[in-house]
């Protein structure tokens, strides 16, 4: 059969029904130049979408959300970028018009609420990656040095190993307002979780939210914040299998948030509930 | 009530797509918001044009084309519409990482290096997932158009990408 340069943009952009997919793949995979121009292009939608998927979950400013209900006779030139929820707008959520989208207020996009979602995005973006799942391997020295500076916050990548999970890497993801970190870690199976790490303006930067589950499609997240960080623990795994794994994460990063970060943390957790631990309202662990 | 023939709840829905769009097209928050609000305006007053069991979304991101052309043509861009936070931060971070955050940037930065024409058609075809078809109907273009408009973006796409590390440490487009 021949085919063309036109053929593979088809392919990778998923434009071929099932027999001629068939077909082409194999013409790419047989000559080593095609395959790497297949490969670069479908690198470029992956880089694409990881940059700016994000915003899909981002909360709506509520001079779009006037714009598209009342158009421009109400909404003049004064709305433009002016924060704070309306009473029309606050009128159209009660209406339950807007389903999953967020409205925000004068605060600043909250992240916690937004989390799940976002951390699920990421987790799709690079599962399937089989060079670039980590952009900063393990190993380097610079991982953690490097990530925590770019949040303004200490990060540590808890180690998994009793799970069966070894760290890969991490990556920084830049968000709309700020970075976030993403930790990579893989088993045996190919099984893959990621963990992502984002820092807390005030006011959530001092809340601490108890664990909770959210599962996005076929993506599993464990959420919670704790110490000025936001948590997702993301994976294609149950609940089930995750939780013990979530519960060694958490446990880890709150003796490491306590803790002076010398070499690895081996203690167990001191307590060991059967649940997942809410955060106590008073934790004598905390220095003050 | 327009309601009945404009699903304004459809409209709604499309809101992030449409940021996510007009984030990449126009590289920076505050335009691209701005290019949002003009096409949900303009797309509430035509409403009634607007033909029921048609496709809104294409009818919505054509208004957006139309928007962004006439933006273009009124403001002088002589900057690459690159958000200067990313640039400046890349400038003051030390040398290791300043490679790796420039490589996941590299993409938005390559992205404004690409004409209009070529962004939008390799945007909407890899960011919204338009097939070649629809893309043509949106952008009121020959389908070997947007092929060879595609088929140019992601070989600059390549090109920038390749060398795009010292590239990116010398970008001094910064206003």
């Amino acid at each position: 059969m021949e085919f063309n340069d036109t053929d593979i943009h088809r392919l990778i952009d998923g434009q071929l029904a099932p027999e001629a997919q068939k077909a082409v793949s194999a013409w790419v995979e047989a000559d080593p130049a095609r395959r790497r121009q297949a490969a670069a292009w479908r690198r470029q939608r992956e880089l694409l979408r990881a940059r700016f998927d994000p915003l899909l979950v981002d909360a709506l400013p509520p001079r779009l959300l006037m714009a598209a209900k009342i158009g421009r006779a109400a909404n003049d030139g004064r709305m433009r970028r002016v924060a704070g929820v309306t009473t029309l707008a606050a009128a159209c959520l009660a209406a339950g018009w807007f389903g999953h989208a967020l409205v925000s207020s004068r605060a600043p996009v909250d992240i916690l609420a937004t989390l799940p979602a976002r951390a699920a995005v990421a987790h799709r973006v690079y599962l399937p990656e089989v060079r670039h799942f980590a952009e900063v391997a393990a190993h380097e020295e610079h991982l953690i040095r490097w990530l925590s500076r770019r949040l303004a916050t200490k990060v540590s990548a808890p180690t998994l190993i009793e799970h069966g999970f070894r760290l890969v890497g991490g990556r920084l993801l830049p968000g709309e307002d700020r970075p976030m970190a993403q930790f990579l870690y893989q088993n045996d199976a190919g099984k893959r979780l990621t963990l992502y790490v984002v820092a807390l303006a005030a006011p959530n930067a001092t809340r601490e939210t108890a664990f909770r589950f959210e599962q996005r499609g076929e993506v599993g997240v464990f959420v919670w914040s704790e110490d000025g960080r936001g948590y997702a623990l993301s994976g294609s795994l149950t609940r089930e299998e995750m939780m013990p794994v979530a519960r060694a994460v958490y446990d880890a990063l709150n003796l490491a948030a306590k803790e002076p970060a010398k070499g690895p943390v081996i203690e167990p957790a001191k307590s060991p509930a059967v649940e997942p631990p809410k955060v106590p309202a008073a934790d004598p662990r905390k220095s003050g | 009530m327009a309601e009945t023939t404009f699903d304004l709840e459809a409209l709604v829905a499309l809101i992030p797509r449409l940021r996510r769009y007009a984030r990449a097209l126009a590289g920076d928050r505050a335009r691209a918001d701005d290019l949002v609000q003009d096409t949900l305006e303009r797309a509430v007053i035509k409403r009634a044009l607007w033909r029921s069991g048609t496709d809104l979304r294409a009818w919505v991101f054509t208004i957006m084309h139309n928007v962004f052309i006439n933006q273009t043509r009124k403001a002088a861009r002589d900057a690459l519409p690159v958000d200067p936070a990313i640039l400046a931060e890349i400038d003051t971070a030390d040398g290791a990482s300043a490679e790796t955050y420039a490589q996941l940037n590299s993409i938005e930065i390559s992205l404004a290096q690409l004409s209009d024409e070529q962004r939008e058609v390799l945007l909407l075809v890899a960011l919204e997932g338009m097939s070649y078809d629809e893309v043509a109907h949106t952008l009121g273009i020959p389908i070997g158009t947007v092929m060879s408009r595609l088929s140019r973006a992601r070989a600059r796409l390549a090109a920038l990408l390749e060398g795009e590390a010292p590239a990116a440490r010398t970008l001094k487009i910064v206003k």
